[in-house]
């Protein structure tokens, strides 16, 4: 179905098996915040493990140096490489890093995206990140422009809609449009409240001839008809 | 076909598929473990295949825009399964340091010496002028900063001997503190190589305004002594981040025949290849620094000695290693 280009975050990416997936990119915002769990998660476990050393001589203050080191520069590429894409803050707010076509960050790419902050950083909390975040449109940063990443949502597995059971009506003559539109209404219809449902139902008044529950009602029966229910 | 009978016929299949993906999806990538699978693995493109023409069925029957939904991901979770890039191994970062690497600072060999020149240029300049007027170094250190600089290679301070613990102290100050310079100089050249140049050039000055600061004082023998060991290793990390950087930035400024974000890109993944070879070399710097270069035992022929060993070893490292391999 190719559709008119819209305004939104969704990027396509076309398999070697000819089909298309979408991939939602994550805006600054997101990634901000998950930037500051990481970044309490970070300042906790080396504060635990200052105290933890604290108790050796000065060996132990080279040993939290080292730790310092890697934690400022690997912490992410690690959790990225390791983690399925997503470091514990990004987990969080349910993001995760994939290359441009997709598929999960390998060491490259997870050590450039990773270094390159430094740059991004600049000249002051990460002004050029910024910069570079608003001006393409899959909000990439200077280190995913370099790495050829996307921080993308990783949505939770979608299970099986079923109808809710009834009878079933064959509708009126309908476009391929507007069947597909019922059905998603009524698809959707379970995670919503009777009062909304009505509501949105009512917006057909005109076609079913009904109001309230009963217009709902209706409408199910036609989307069963559609889906095939009633064989 | 109507959508329901399509999902009766599939949706078996459907869920034994998520469910498997569910296990790979969980295996670490840590472990080597045996397939935990009760289908083999050959399977899966299989099964994948078989997906995918189940979804280009259901888009293009109309099926209803949930079902798209879940086959879509379903479709996009393995594809991440089946075209993930191999992990590394320790072989390779072997294989890496004996001939990669070396070869890649060969076919960078213009930059190497741009990156050189913008790094001993204002050192042996910087070096030069202090030595002629000390109080050239007012313009760059702090008065404080040279009181102590002065205290820490006086020669009475030779004597007393740094304990054991204190070398582990400070090797965890050179990683961290030389380390994460190169790794900045490297991101700094993502600015057009701006970054990187001013880093090189902001490191030559102070090198070579200490050095010639602690000459023109008479300090030569402490101060040589102790940078002769890791020199030559340490400063060529530094060129080296720089090249790296400076790839990043020429890429930007002159794409070539690419896209200028295709030109980043592979820039970006020569230039972290050579960001690894700059931690390699920087990390033996930081170690022979911390146990050897501060080691006022040993006598200072020796240091010197080791020092040209040093260099030598490393011009032929560069100009040499992996020559014969493809």
């Amino acid at each position: 179905m190719p559709e008119p280009a819209l305004l939104d975050t969704v990027r396509q990416i076309e398999t070697p098996e000819g089909i298309t997936l979408s991939l939602r990119a994550a805006g600054p915002v997101a990634r901000a915040l998950a930037w500051s769990i990481d970044l309490l998660i970070q300042c906790m476990a080396l504060l635990a493990l200052l105290i933890a050393l604290a108790t050796l001589s000065q060996g132990g203050f080279g040993v939290w140096l080292i730790a310092l080191f890697l934690t400022e520069w690997l912490y992410p590429a690690l959790f990225e490489v390791y983690a399925g894409g997503a470091t514990p803050g990004k987990k969080a707010l349910g993001l995760m890093v994939v290359h441009a076509n997709g598929t999960p960050v390998g060491w490259s790419a997870a050590l450039i995206r990773n270094l390159l902050p430094a740059a991004d950083f600049l000249p002051v909390l990460y002004g050029f990140g910024m910069v570079a975040m608003f001006s393409n449109r899959d909000f990439q940063r200077l280190g995913d422009l370099a790495a050829g990443t996307l921080v993308i949502y990783r949505d939770p597995p979608i299970l099986a809609l079923t109808l809710p059971p009834g009878p079933a009506l064959p509708p009126p003559s309908l476009s391929l449009a507007e069947q597909q539109l019922i059905i998603d209404f009524v698809e959707r219809s379970t995670i919503l409240n009777p009062a909304r449902q009505a509501e949105l139902a009512e917006l057909l008044t005109g076609f079913t001839r009904l109001t309230g529950m009963a217009g709902v009602e209706r409408l199910q029966a036609y989307a069963r008809w559609l889906a095939g229910d009633h064989s | 076909m109507k959508q329901r009978q399509f999902e009766r016929r599939h949706s078996a299949e459907w869920q034994a598929f998520a469910a498997r993906l569910e296990r790979l999806e969980r295996r670490s990538p840590l472990k080597n473990t045996p397939q935990p699978e009760p289908l083999p693995v050959l399977e899966l493109p299989a099964a994948y295949r078989r997906l995918c023409q189940q979804l280009a069925i259901a888009r293009s029957r109309c099926y209803s825009n949930a079902l798209n939904a879940r086959l879509s991901q379903l479709a996009l979770r393995a594809y991440q399964q089946l075209y993930r890039g191999p992990q590394g191994r320790w072989q390779a970062m072997l294989q890496f340091l004996s001939t990669d690497f070396p070869q890649r600072v060969r076919a960078n060999a213009g930059l190497f010496w741009l990156c050189a020149a913008l790094f001993y240029l204002p050192l042996l300049g910087m070096g030069l002028a202090v030595y002629q007027a000390p109080e050239l170094i007012y313009s760059l250190l702090a008065p404080e900063r040279v009181t102590d600089l002065e205290a820490m290679y006086a020669p009475g301070q030779a004597a007393v001997d740094r304990a054991a613990s204190s070398d582990l102290a400070m090797f965890g100050y050179y990683i961290r503190n030389n380390i994460g310079l190169g790794f900045r100089t490297f991101a700094g050249g993502i600015l057009l190589g701006v970054g990187s140049a001013f880093m090189l050039l902001l490191n030559g000055l102070f090198i070579g305004a200490v050095s010639g600061y602690l000459t023109a004082k008479g300090l030569t023998e402490t101060f040589y002594t102790f940078v002769a060991g890791h020199g030559a290793f340490e400063l060529t990390g530094i060129v080296l981040a720089g090249v790296a950087g400076m790839k990043l930035g020429w890429a930007v400024v002159a794409p070539g025949r690419w896209s200028r974000s295709a030109a980043l890109r592979q820039a970006a993944s020569d230039g972290v290849r050579l960001i690894l070879g700059m931690t390699a070399l920087l990390t033996l710097a930081a170690f022979i620094e911390a146990f050897w270069s501060s080691n006022h035992a040993i006598p200072a022929e020796i240091k010197y000695t080791v020092g040209g060993i040093g260099w030598l070893l490393i011009i032929l490292y560069l100009s040499r290693a992996g020559r014969d391999v493809a």
